[in-house]
């Protein structure tokens, strides 16, 4: 058996991915003791995890730094790696959304200007609808754009609709539903094949089950 | 010894020619310019990123070339057999900076038949044997995907994403999209089964044999069953899979495609495949198949790590007798040994430090 370098995402969803994978039989001591390590291998045995910023997990494994990773929809949609897409987790589930305030018409007769923190993927989702746009890249506090008059609407991750909600703020249009997926690198998956397919099945078996 | 003097990418280089040579393939040597005209009528034919152009003296519009399969497409005789194989930089955009990419490629054009396949997959594999012993060639056949949509009255638009999903073995998004298209379950579990299939001949066989669905898929299948059969009786059915979540341009490559990986590299190293199609295209209704190796791809791998940058140096002073020293630095070398001589030690790794004084030369002390 050759070893698994896994990246986990930092944060809620890396900490339930992990949660998964020791259950699966995939554990690795000290992962969990809340220290600031980032970096932990279980000696002779399978897995070798790190965490990462969950903006960065593709590009670990696009490069091979890491075999196989856990990553939102949305930074596959707005990065497009050349990485395997193996499973759907199913776990972070949200919508990208395109939202403006609330009762506000948007207008279709001027440049439309959209603030976001995925340009890739507002780009992609107006020009497929053939629509001029001006993307205003902000970094966070999107939700403030439209209320300020910065932009018309912003394209974002929504969860529960609370955020926006709160700033008067409300959703236009569903771009696409969002989840965790497991991603694997290209050559990983030819050269540790068995490792990472038994993985990914284990994976697939245990979410059909939850079902 | 001299061996030692080449890095390992340039003797690999040179193994590759050899192996090329070998099989009487001639070599192609082209300038680095190329009419836009060409790329331009054939944009979707470069994988990925942009031309980058410039005028020429009379104002004409060219390009540096970003591959060298057109340019030789592009002098082939139709109705003659051009084995060819290159060496060369290429030159593309990629995310907007300019990037110089080596590759050695081979290409067979003039025939259509399978020993002409076969004897080209033979050389795409020796030549990953050269760069390394742990190698993998996938190989899959275009035919056998698009002959799956043969029979169905799928979009389009509909028909790149779920190909999107087959590349990226992505078996959920295959199902949302059927979901979301109505499309029959057939249809989509083929789908799932073709993204999924993947390991040796003899252990997926069988289950791409139950994805056949018409002839198109079947005579697909038949023929890399006989090009797998072929290898395997002339000893080189090792390190060989089955794939079919290699994608390439259809409106180019039209049927056997294949990819090779080498251990320790992140991306696949060498790309090629059959393209009778560009042929037809350019007015050269004939067979065509060949590959190319990223080289550039390779750098990091073959970075060799050497302990000493010369074996011996050589310190003098000022008012030293050069002429003496010249022949006694000649005298030490010969059988590959190198050495150095320079007035001081600064930013030099050596195995064995000399001092050359009025006496002769002696070993300085540490």
């Amino acid at each position: 058996m050759q070893k698994l370098n896994i990246a986990l995402p930092k944060g809620r969803l890396g900490e339930k991915v992990y949660k998964l994978l020791e259950e699966l039989g995939y554990g690795c001591p000290g992962m969990t003791d809340g220290s600031r390590k980032l970096i932990f291998e279980d000696e002779g045995g399978m897995v070798r995890y790190f965490w990462v910023k969950p903006s960065d997990v593709d590009i670990y494994v696009e490069r091979g730094a890491a075999d196989i990773g856990v990553v939102g929809r949305d930074i596959l949609l707005e990065h497009n790696p050349d990485v395997y897409e193996l499973v759907d987790l199913g776990f972070g589930k949200c919508r990208m959304c395109v939202a403006g305030v609330v009762g506000q018409e948007v207008s279709t007769d001027r440049t439309l200007r959209v603030a976001t923190k995925f340009p890739g993927i507002a780009k992609a989702h107006y020009s497929s609808k053939s629509r001029e746009i001006d993307i205003i890249k902000l970094s966070g506090s999107i939700e403030i754009a439209p209320i300020l008059g910065l932009s018309d609407v912003i394209v974002d991750i929504v969860e529960t609709g609370s955020t926006l909600k709160e700033n008067n703020l409300e959703v236009k249009d569903t771009i696409v539903d969002i989840s965790a997926r497991l991603i694997a690198n290209k050559a990983a998956y030819r050269f540790k094949n068995e490792e990472v397919t038994a993985l990914a099945e284990k994976i697939r078996e245990v979410l059909e089950m939850r079902k | 010894m001299t061996e030692n003097i080449l890095r390992k990418e340039e003797k690999t280089i040179f193994d590759l020619r050899a192996l090329y040579e070998a099989y009487g393939y001639k070599k192609y040597k082209m300038s680095k310019f190329e009419e836009y005209d060409l790329y331009a009528e054939n944009k979707s034919f470069l994988a990925e990123g942009n031309i980058i152009t410039f005028n020429d003296t009379h104002g004409k519009l060219l390009a540096l070339k970003p591959d060298v399969t057109l340019s030789i497409v592009k002098n082939a005789v139709n109705g003659t057999v051009l084995k060819e194989y290159y060496n060369e930089n290429v030159y593309r955009a990629i995310d907007g900076e300019y990037r110089e990419i080596m590759q050695v490629g081979l290409e067979s054009i003039g025939s259509d038949d399978l020993f002409s396949t076969c004897e080209v997959i033979l050389l795409a594999k020796k030549s990953l044997e050269k760069i390394s012993d742990k190698y993998i060639l996938d190989l899959s056949n275009a035919a056998f995907v698009s002959g799956l949509f043969e029979d169905s009255d799928i979009p389009y638009d509909v028909r790149e994403k779920l190909l999107e999903c087959v590349a990226g073995k992505n078996t959920h998004d295959i199902d949302r999209i059927a979901n979301e298209n109505g499309l029959s379950a057939d249809i989509s579990d083929k789908l799932k089964g073709i993204a999924q299939l993947y390991g040796t001949f003899e252990s997926v066989i069988d289950k791409a044999r139950e994805l056949v669905s018409n002839d198109t898929m079947k005579n697909a299948l038949c023929e890399l069953e006989a090009i797998y059969d072929f290898m395997k009786e002339v000893g080189e059915s090792d390190n060989i899979r089955l794939d079919f979540s290699l994608i390439n341009d259809m409106s180019y490559y039209n049927g056997i495609i294949f990819r090779g990986f080498i251990d320790g590299v992140p991306h696949g190293v060498l790309a090629g495949g059959r393209y009778d199609k560009l042929l037809s295209k350019m007015g050269k209704p004939m067979g065509a198949v060949g590959f190319a190796i990223y080289m550039n791809l390779l750098d990091l791998y073959f970075d060799d790590v050497k302990e000493y940058d010369v074996d011996i140096l050589v310190t003098y002073e000022d008012g030293a007798d050069i002429i003496a020293m010249t022949k006694m630095v000649n005298m030490m070398l010969g059988g590959g040994r190198t050495v150095r001589v320079q007035k001081n030690t600064d930013n030099i790794r050596y195995r064995e430090h000399y001092k050359y004084t009025e006496g002769g030369l002696e070993v300085a002390k540490a």
